[in-house]
């Protein structure tokens, strides 16, 4: 699995998406926001971070560059595209996955491990878990709150775009286990196609036990599973 | 050609939760401002542009704010003009 790892000036997770690839058997490179061409992937990763110090907007500046159109146009031809944090704002900011990620509800930068319950396992991204699994994955973040209009958000539910929401310990998707305000505590979710997932949480940083948990590996062992299934 | 200046507003969306708002409100109540009703917190940009005429410079704006200035999930804009620097 060749996988490019999308850097732009403050990307800060690139190194740890970087490992968690390697780790499950994948080859990463580093492709930088001023390079072009993405043909040769099997897949994208945009990676956490405060790219160009959020300026304007969490993602806004970063959705401009050169590479983005690269990454619009691979997403559109199907190729699988993974938005972690930073990277979830700038996909929502290319248009890619709809809405938008405004200021944590509290004002507060969240920086700890919450509980996730996998929504859908159909995805290519989501294959090794079960459907209603309770993951612990770190967030770290000041601008996750997921937002977008009443239509749009009717649709997310309708068709079954949320993989990933916040719960409880015991699974339920209760308002005190919203580190945001997201609506519908919605953590991760697809796009139409299931080709592009973008998540607030970090999967990267939950890939070894001495990390504190191993729970974000199936995300990237789905992958490998879903491409060496198509090659 | 001449150079206009221009004041672009960026502007919550009325019912969207704006913390920032939230938090100076609060604020504004403790220093004793009870008549404060609510705050929100947007953004301004002051933009200095070529363009043959006022309007050809509002319209270039519009353009930049819907494109990248403002995210067209939450936000507003407005673009006024503020001033003009003849070209010598």
């Amino acid at each position: 699995m060749k996988v490019a790892v999308v850097t732009f000036p403050g990307s800060n997770c690139d190194y740890d998406l970087y490992k968690a690839v390697q780790q499950v058997g994948g080859n990463p490179t580093f492709v930088w926001h001023r390079e072009r061409g993405l043909t040769e992937y099997d897949a994208v990763m945009l990676p956490g971070g405060f790219s160009y110090g959020d300026y304007l907007r969490g993602g806004a500046i970063a959705r401009m560059s050169p590479v983005m159109e690269d990454v619009v146009t691979y997403a559109n031809a199907g190729g699988p595209v993974l938005g972690i944090c930073n990277g979830f704002q700038i996909l929502c900011e290319a248009g890619l996955l709809p809405g938008a990620l405004m200021k944590n509800r509290s004002l507060r930068f969240r920086s700890h491990p919450v509980h996730l319950r996998v929504e859908r396992n159909d995805t290519m991204f989501t294959s090794a878990y079960e459907k209603g699994d309770l993951l612990s994955i770190p967030i770290a973040h000041g601008e996750g709150n997921f937002e977008a209009d009443k239509e749009t958000l009717q649709r997310i539910e309708g068709e079954g775009h949320v993989v990933f929401r916040y719960v409880d310990p015991s699974g339920e998707a209760t308002d005190a286990a919203n580190p945001n305000g997201s609506w519908h505590n919605i953590a991760g979710l697809v796009n139409e196609r299931g080709n592009v997932l973008g998540m607030m949480p970090h999967p990267e940083r939950a890939t070894e036990e001495l990390l504190g948990s191993t729970d974000g590996l199936g995300l990237f062992d789905s992958l490998v599973h879903a491409l060496s299934a198509t090659a | 050609m001449s150079q206009i200046h221009l004041e672009i507003r960026i502007k919550p969306r009325p019912g969207l939760l704006n913390p920032e708002g939230k938090a100076i409100h609060h604020a504004l109540q403790s220093l004793g401002w009870d008549g404060v009703d609510d705050a929100r917190v947007g953004k301004v940009v002051y933009l200095d542009l070529d363009a043959p005429s006022e309007s050809d410079a509002i319209e270039a704006a519009h353009a930049m704010c819907r494109k990248f200035l403002a995210n067209p999930v939450t936000e507003d804009f407005e673009v006024s003009v503020v001033g003009k620097t003849a070209d010598a």
